[in-house]
C-alpha cells in the first residue's frame, strides 16, 4: 500500500497525537486491517469514512484497547500516543482509556441519573476531591456537550429518559468528564434525527477546541462538514488520508473517487 | 386466470392459508384448554382431598382432676405428680364422660371404657401437660376440648360409615350413635385445626394428632443453608465463567457440565451426599444441615444458568460504556452489569428454592424421613443439627402409612407446600415485572 501523505505528515508532526505504524489486526484468521499508518493531528477532528467492513470502526476501537475484550482478535503493529507505544506490555488499557475517551454509535447511557451518568468516571478515576468538585465537574462536562441548559433542572431524572440526541450528548458530556486528550467517536450520529445530528456536529466542532477528536462515520457529508482531515478506508486497506476539502475534491486515488461519488460501497 | 380480481373476494390460496390458521390456532387453543383442564383436576382433588386436613373434630368434657388419682400425697410435688404415668390419667376420663352421661341424659348402652375409647390416644397426655403445668387446678373441675380419635373424625368427615366398620376394633355402632347423641348436645363438633399447620408429627396410633410445623422448620433451615451457599457460589461462578473467563474447550467442557448437572436426577445428589457428608465428612443424620447441603449441589446448576442468562441479556452496550470511561472490568461488571442482572438473578434463586424446597428424593437417602415428633429446635445451631424431618418427606411418609386419617393428612401437606411454592413463584413473577429491563 503506498502511503500518499508522507509529505505532509512530516509538515504536521509538530502537533501530532497519534501515531499509527504498520497497524494489523486479525479477527481469527481474517485479516481485518492491512498494514494502516496514519498520524491524526491533535485540535483536530480526522473522519474515518469508507464502506461497511472496512476496518474503521476496528481501527477506531484499537486505539483505546476496546478490542481487547473481543477474544479472537489480535493486533500487531505500534499505536503511539504521544510518543507511547499504548501496546506495551506496561500500559494498563483502563489507564489509557480514561485518556481517550469513546462514544459509541447507539446511545449508551447508564441506566441511572444523569448526575450519576456524568459522574461515574470522575468518581472511579477519583478526579473529585468532594461533592462540590464532583458537581463543578458534572456541571463543566455537561455545558461542553452543550446539554447543560436542557437537563440542569433534572440531574437526577434517568439518562434513558432523554430523547436519542440528548442521549448521544450526554454519553459525550460522560466522555469528556474524565478529561481526556483524545475523543474517539463510532459513527455517533447514525441513531439520530437530522436536528439532532446537526447539534452533535456542531459540538463535536467545538470540542476541536481541546481534543484530537476521531469520528467514523457514514455520511460523507458529514465527514466534509466536521472534519478537517480524512481517511478513506477500503477492504481494510487505508486508501488515502488527506486534508478533507483534498479528498473530496481533488482524490488522488482512483477508489477514494469511487467511493465518493457513489460508485462503490 | 384473469390477473385482475376482486380485492372482496378471497382467492383460493388466501382461503386456503387463512383456513390453515385458523386450524393452527383451534390446535393452540386446544392444548391450552387440556392443560388448563388437568390443571382444575389437579387442584380439585388436591383441595377436595387434603382440606380435611385443617379441620378436626373436638370433644368438649369436663374433667374433675382427683387428688385421689393424681396426687396421693397431697403435697403438689411436680417430682410425685411425675410419677403417675398417662395410664393414671384414664381413669379421669371415664369418670368424666360418666358424668356427662348422667348429667345430660344421654341414653347409651356403652361401657365407660368405649365411651372414652372415641377420644384420642393422646387425650390422657393432654391431661397429663396441663396437670404438670397447672398443679394447683387438682380438686378442681377443668373444661377440656380433647381431640376424638381419627375414626371418630372420620365419621364427621364422611369417610367412616357404619357400614364401613365391620370388622373395625377401634369403633363400634354403639359408638357412633353415642357420637351423634353428643352432636346433637353440642359437645363433640368438627372445626378449624391449627395444630395440623404448627404441630409435629404423631405415632402410627394418633393421626389427628399430626401436624407439619416440625417438618417446616426442617425445610426452613434447609431453605437457609441452600440460600447462604447456593446464591453466593451460584454467582459467582456464573460472573467469572460470562465475564471473565476466556471462551476455551476447558469452559466449554464446564459449561456443558453444568447443563448436564440440571438434569441429572435429584436421587443421585442424594447418593453423593450420603458418601461424601455423611460417610466420609460424618455430619449427623438426618440433619437439616446436610439436607441443605444436598439441595445446594442440586439448586447451583440452575442459579448458574438463571443467573449467566440474565447477565447475557444486559446489552453489551453498557459494558462497552463502562469500559469507554475507563472502568476496569470488574467494575463495569459489579457497578453496571451485575446491578440490572439482579431481579434476574433473584428470580432463578426463588425458583431454584422453590424446586429444592419440593424435592424429596435425595432427602430420603440422608434419612430425612424419620419420625420427628419432637419440639421445635431451640438455637439455629440445633435447628441445623438436630434430627428433623422436611415438608415432602414428611407427606411421603403420610401416604406410606396405614391408616386412611394419615392419606387426608398427606394430601393437607401437599397443600400446605403447594401454597409454599406458589408464593414463592408469585414473588419471583413479581420481581421480574418490577424491575423489568430498564434501559
Amino acid at each position: 500500500m503506498k502511503d500518499l501523505n508522507t509529505q505532509e505528515n512530516v509538515v504536521d508532526t509538530e502537533n501530532v497525537k497519534i501515531v499509527a505504524r504498520n497497524v494489523q489486526v486479525y479477527y481469527g484468521d481474517n485479516h481485518a486491517i492491512k498494514d494502516v499508518n496514519v498520524e491524526i493531528e491533535a485540535n483536530t477532528v480526522t473522519a474515518f469514512i469508507g464502506p461497511s467492513g472496512c476496518g474503521k470502526s476496528t481501527f477506531l476501537r484499537c486505539i483505546n484497547r476496546m478490542n481487547d475484550t473481543i477474544d479472537i482478535c489480535r493486533v500487531e503493529g505500534d499505536i503511539l500516543i504521544d510518543g507511547e507505544d499504548i501496546y506495551d506490555r506496561r500500559v494498563d488499557p483502563v489507564q489509557l482509556r480514561a485518556k481517550v475517551g469513546m462514544v459509541f454509535q447507539k446511545p449508551n447511557p447508564f441506566p441511572k441519573s444523569i448526575f450519576d451518568n456524568v459522574a461515574y468516571g470522575p468518581r472511579i478515576h477519583g478526579l473529585a476531591q468532594n461533592k462540590a468538585d464532583l458537581n463543578i465537574i458534572v456541571e463543566s462536562a455537561l455545558r461542553r456537550a452543550a446539554i447543560w441548559e436542557e437537563v440542569k433542572d433534572r440531574l437526577d431524572a434517568p439518562g434513558t429518559g432523554l430523547s436519542g440526541g440528548q442521549q448521544q450528548r450526554l454519553c459525550i458530556a460522560r466522555a469528556i468528564a474524565t478529561e481526556p486528550e483524545v475523543l474517539l467517536m463510532d459513527e455517533p450520529c447514525s441513531a439520530l434525527d437530522p436536528i439532532a445530528t446537526a447539534q452533535v456536529e456542531e459540538l463535536i466542532d467545538e470540542l476541536r477546541e481541546n481534543y484530537a477528536v476521531v469520528i467514523v462515520t457514514h455520511s460523507m457529508q458529514q465527514a466534509a462538514r466536521v472534519s478537517q482531515k480524512t481517511a478513506f478506508f477500503h477492504l481494510g486497506n487505508l486508501v488515502e488520508y488527506g486534508e478533507t476539502a483534498a479528498i473530496f475534491t481533488n482524490p488522488t486515488d482512483p477508489r477514494t473517487e469511487s467511493y465518493i461519488t457513489g460508485r462503490i460501497g | 386466470m384473469s390477473r385482475k380480481s376482486s380485492l372482496l373476494v378471497q382467492d383460493r390460496r388466501t382461503k386456503k392459508r387463512n383456513a390453515a390458521e385458523t386450524l393452527f390456532k383451534g390446535y393452540g387453543m386446544i392444548a391450552i384448554a387440556i392443560g388448563l383442564l388437568m390443571l382444575c383436576i389437579l387442584v380439585f382433588n388436591i383441595v377436595s382431598r387434603g382440606a380435611g386436613a385443617f379441620q378436626q373434630t373436638f370433644v368438649t368434657l369436663e374433667v374433675t382432676l382427683l387428688e385421689s388419682k393424681l396426687d396421693k400425697n397431697g403435697n403438689r410435688d411436680l417430682a410425685d405428680l411425675k410419677k403417675v404415668s398417662t395410664f393414671g390419667y384414664a381413669p379421669l376420663l371415664k369418670t368424666a364422660f360418666e358424668q356427662k352421661v348422667t348429667k345430660a341424659g344421654l341414653d347409651t348402652t356403652l361401657k365407660t371404657k368405649a365411651m372414652a375409647g372415641i377420644l384420642s390416644k393422646s387425650a390422657p397426655a393432654d391431661l397429663r401437660n396441663f396437670v404438670l403445668a397447672n398443679p394447683d387446678q387438682i380438686e378442681e373441675t377443668v373444661e377440656f376440648e380433647f381431640l376424638a380419635s381419627s375414626r371418630v373424625d372420620g365419621y364427621l368427615k364422611g369417610r367412616v360409615s357404619r357400614d364401613s366398620i365391620g370388622n373395625d376394633k377401634n369403633i363400634s355402632v354403639e359408638q357412633l350413635d353415642f357420637v351423634d347423641q353428643l352432636i346433637t348436645e353440642g359437645s363433640l363438633e368438627k372445626r378449624f385445626n391449627l395444630t395440623f399447620v404448627t404441630g409435629s408429627d404423631a405415632s402410627d396410633q394418633r393421626p389427628e394428632a399430626a401436624g407439619m410445623g416440625t417438618s417446616m422448620i426442617g425445610s426452613l433451615f434447609m431453605m437457609l443453608v441452600v440460600l447462604a451457599l447456593a446464591l453466593p457460589i451460584g454467582v459467582a461462578a456464573s460472573i467469572y465463567l460470562e465475564e471473565f473467563a476466556p471462551k476455551n474447550w476447558i469452559t466449554d467442557i464446564i459449561e456443558v457440565n453444568i447443563s448436564n448437572l440440571a438434569a441429572v436426577p435429584s436421587i443421585v445428589f442424594g447418593i453423593l451426599g450420603l458418601a461424601v457428608f455423611i460417610n466420609y465428612m460424618h455430619l449427623p443424620n438426618s440433619a437439616p444441615l446436610v439436607g441443605g447441603l444436598v439441595l445446594t449441589l442440586m439448586t447451583l446448576p440452575t442459579i448458574i444458568i438463571s443467573t449467566r442468562a440474565s447477565l447475557k441479556s444486559v446489552p453489551p452496550s453498557i459494558r462497552d460504556a463502562a469500559l469507554g470511561v475507563g472502568a476496569s472490568k470488574m467494575q463495569s461488571v459489579f457497578h453496571h452489569v451485575l446491578p440490572l442482572a439482579a431481579p434476574g438473578i433473584l428470580t432463578g434463586t426463588i425458583i431454584g428454592l422453590a424446586q429444592a424446597l419440593g424435592e424429596t428424593a435425595p432427602l430420603l437417602l440422608i434419612g430425612m424421613v424419620g419420625f420427628i415428633a419432637s419440639n421445635p429446635p431451640d438455637s439455629i445451631a440445633a435447628g441445623l443439627m438436630s434430627p428433623n424431618s422436611a415438608m415432602p418427606a414428611q407427606i411421603y411418609e403420610w401416604a406410606k402409612r396405614a391408616d386412611p386419617a394419615f392419606y387426608e393428612r398427606a394430601w393437607g401437606g401437599i397443600i400446605i407446600l403447594l401454597v409454599f411454592l406458589v408464593t414463592m413463584n408469585t414473588i419471583a413473577v413479581l420481581l421480574r415485572r418490577r424491575f423489568e429491563r430498564r434501559w
